[in-house]
């Protein structure tokens, strides 16, 4: 049998919430697959579209962009933006004809280790039925 | 071409457990613009540091890379040692393969591969990095405090003590807080006024303290060290200097209205004085009360104050202030009762909240500090007192445990019954939580001493009963309904932060958390310290507290602000936006997203206050053009770091 595909995953993480509960699983020996390189960024809200499109441009099989929850920002307001941003780069994926499993944003905060965790098995495991991601890449 | 050195930290076998270094070390020596790579087994030990300085000196790097734990632990390390080389400390970034890497996965081929990529993209930023220069702010040496309560009085007084100017805002028209309604304190049944009132005596006597009571504050602008302020002082129609205290005014005054200070149990009038020892001591006209500032509607007050301190003309007054730090104590209050429909609270006037309870406690309150019902001047015998009143009852009420009820139903069924001798105290608990110096051997006392009957269960339904109120209960332990025919009912209501609190979080650009309380910044390592730097928490405001607690908190916050005002100029991380007037287009799109007022038009391009600008990069994300970035994480520096992450 071929060898399994492994997607190669982008994570932006918000520097005060996402990328410090990533920390924090680690701390805890938590365990995930290695697929995902993160990205810390101050705030889920410095995430420009063009970045993701940038990732899946540069052969991304998938991207999450991960930040404080909503009302937790540490920037008070940030991920408000994000969470619009987002919603509308998901539609125009979609829309572009993207499997709308390989973009996800999640709401990790520090003290949630356990549930970045989570969302990195279950992001692999979404993303190795659907191959690699060639609608978006430079050189498929 | 930059010359950029990359420093792989073994961390005993924490990253070289699971990642082969000497490999990584190798890869990035490949890496372009790499000229020095190599792995040692504590990269943040003086051997270590020393290892970074010597290659930096040697190799004439002008960038290294520390591939190690998280930047959290040790940014500040490898800075400063990147510093003492010679090198500006924005010329070093961390690699974080430990937290995000070897920690987290078993497969070392798997780990390696990952670290090099995350190597690699912090090589591709790090040779985009400019060298910057923090920017330096000046500091108003004066601080706000925002309630008058013990711990605003608190944090004025540790400030004031220090040195430093305060202004101390309340917005009733005394200070005092709710200490100053209790009758006595738990554990040790001391007078909650003796204790207080020479705090509140000092702090109006304070040289350093600039008392404003009867004002609020409005409008807030401005950042750490330089914060500008509004605040508003309410007319109260009576001059303090002339006013003799001779309490004519109230004589005449026709008006009765509920007397906040007693909760409603008494009346007072118009013009009012909220309590005897009231700080500043001085009559305040109630305008909503008043039938109206004109002779022709009234004037009876103006008439026969002889010192003539009734100055009907009073306006309102804008003061602006500027500080340097601000206190936020802006306490709390009680959960609004008429929630609570099923306790009969409001239909039955001998059905009455804690605060209530101290008043009819207290020597200096509505019965002289006799305990009697309000329906009928009655002693009552048989007391109820109900903990967990809307605390603790996630489906419809506040989920959260309100900390200082457990404590203060104990001292009041031990007061009732140091009252009324042959009266019987009991109380309805779901636990008992008396954690505190001194708090366990104090509920013991209230059973052991006072007999009070501790019934472990919930009220259902309170009514009235041929003049007593009928209580229906379940006693979980034995499974028994209980039925008390009791002529008193006293609810532990459950605290909920001040109202007018949220709006005021609001102005200040301090988070609440969900319960409406406000938020600290680390619920651990930074308790006192809101998210806004510059800003702290002290009291009930922040979570349920009691009184030591609370003055802790209030000593804490003033501690911290210290650290502000004892400096001469406050230092401010350099990365944050900058413009590319080139593509500025002048859309104004970034500047109504920036959550700090930092950006501003000026003749059609956008500016940066680089003071204001916390370096968040939501401009960044906002702007169609690029022409608004972060320093030091450009667009064009993720873009490759996208790269580097992607194996390319
Ligand atoms: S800082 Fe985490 S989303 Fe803004």
């Amino acid at each position: 049998m071929a060898e399994e595909f492994e997607p190669k995953i982008v994570a932006f993480l918000c520097k005060w919430c996402s990328s410090a509960g990533s920390d924090l699983a680690g701390v805890t020996r938590m365990e995930y697959p290695s697929n995902v390189v993160p990205i810390t960024v101050m705030c889920s809200g410095s995430v420009s579209p063009l970045y993701i499109f940038s990732a899946f441009n540069k052969g991304a099989d998938g991207v999450l962009v991960s930040g404080c929850h909503p009302g937790d920002c540490h920037y008070i307001k940030g991920n408000f933006y994000t969470r619009r941003r987002i919603t509308m780069v998901k539609k125009l994926l979609e829309y572009i004809g993207l499997e709308p499993q390989r973009f996800q944003m999640s709401w990790v905060s520090a003290a949630e280790g356990t549930k970045y965790t989570q969302i990195i098995k279950d992001f692999v495991k979404e993303l190795k039925p659907l191959g690699p991601q060639t609608k978006l890449r430079r050189n498929p | 071409m930059k010359r950029t050195g990359v420093f792989i930290c073994r961390c005993g076998i924490n990253i070289a457990g699971t990642v082969d270094v000497e490999k990584v070390a190798k890869e990035l020596y490949k890496h372009t613009g790499v000229v020095h790579s190599e792995d040692y087994i504590y990269m943040c030990s003086d051997p270590g540091q020393n290892l970074i300085v010597e290659a930096i000196k040697e190799k004439k790097l002008d960038s290294v890379i520390i591939a190690c734990c998280s930047p959290t632990l040790h940014e500040t390390t490898f800075r400063n040692a990147a510093k003492s080389a010679g090198l500006n400390p924005f010329q070093c970034e961390i690699a974080n393969i430990r937290e995000q890497c070897s920690w987290v996965h078993k497969d070392m081929e798997k780990a390696t591969e990952k670290s090099i990529k995350i190597t690699r993209s912090a090589v591709e930023r790090v040779r985009r990095n400019e060298s910057l220069e923090p920017i330096s702010i000046p500091v108003t040496r004066k601080a706000l405090v925002i309630g008058g309560g013990i711990s605003g009085i608190q944090s004025a007084l540790d400030l004031a003590n220090s040195g430093f100017e305060v202004i101390l805002v309340e917005r009733s028209p005394s200070i005092g807080g709710h200490m100053i309604q209790l009758s006595e304190t738990f554990p040790t049944l001391d007078c909650s006024q003796c204790i207080l009132t020479p705090k509140m005596v000092e702090a109006s006597k304070h040289p350093k303290i600039n008392l404003m009571t009867y004002s609020e504050v409005q409008e807030i602008s401005g950042y750490v060290g330089n914060f500008k302020v509004k605040i508003l002082k309410k007319p109260t129609y009576v001059d303090p200097d002339k006013c003799t205290l001779c309490d004519e005014c109230t004589r005449v005054c026709p008006v009765v209205v509920p007397n906040e200070f007693d909760i409603g149990l008494t009346g007072r009038r118009a013009i009012y004085i909220p309590f005897p020892q009231s700080i500043p001591a001085t009559y305040t006209l109630d305008i909503k009360a008043c039938p109206g500032l004109l002779p022709i509607a009234c004037g009876k007050c103006e008439d026969v104050c002889e010192p003539n301190a009734i100055d009907f003309d009073m306006k309102p007054e804008i003061i602006e202030e500027e500080v340097g730090t601000i206190i936020a104590a802006t306490g709390y209050d009680l959960y609004e009762k008429e929630l609570m429909s099923e306790y009969g609270y409001g239909k039955y006037p001998d059905v009455l909240d804690g605060l209530q309870f101290e008043r009819l406690c207290s020597a200096s309150g509505p019965t002289m500090g006799k305990i009697l019902r309000p329906s009928d001047h009655k002693e009552p015998k048989e007391v109820v007192f109900v903990q967990c009143v809307g605390s603790r009852d996630p489906e419809l009420h506040c989920a959260y445990c309100s900390k200082i009820c457990c404590m203060y139903t104990a001292k009041h069924a031990m007061l009732f019954k140091h009252h009324v001798h042959d009266g019987q105290a009991y109380i309805f608990y779901i636990d008992i939580r008396s954690g505190g110096k001194g708090y366990e051997e104090f509920v013991q006392r209230a059973v052991e001493e006072d007999g009070v009957l501790y019934l472990r269960g919930k009220v259902s339904k309170i009514f009235g009963d041929k003049g007593k109120l009928k209580v229906w209960g379940v006693d979980t332990l034995s499974g028994k309904d209980i039925e008390i025919d009791a002529d008193m009912v006293v609810l532990a209501m459950a605290t909920r932060p001040s109202k007018g609190a949220e709006e005021l979080a609001k102005k200040l650009k301090i988070a609440i958390d969900k319960d409406g309380f406000l938020s600290e910044a680390h619920p651990k390592l930074r308790p006192v310290e809101s998210v806004t730097s510059g800003m702290f928490l002290a009291g009930a405001a922040q979570a349920p507290k009691d009184i030591p607690e609370a003055v802790a908190q209030a000593s804490g916050a003033a501690a911290k602000a210290i650290t502000i005002l004892s400096q001469e100029r406050l230092y401010h991380a350099p990365t944050v936006a900058m413009v590319n007037v080139n593509l500025c287009t002048g859309c104004e799109m970034c500047v109504h997203v920036c959550p700090y007022d930092a950006l501003s038009l000026k003749d059609g391009k956008v500016e940066v206050n680089e003071v204001l600008c916390e370096g968040c990069g939501t401009c960044s994300a906002t702007c169609l053009r690029a022409a608004i970035q972060i320093k030091n994480l450009t667009p064009l520096q993720v873009h490759e770091m996208i790269k580097a992450c992607l194996g390319g």
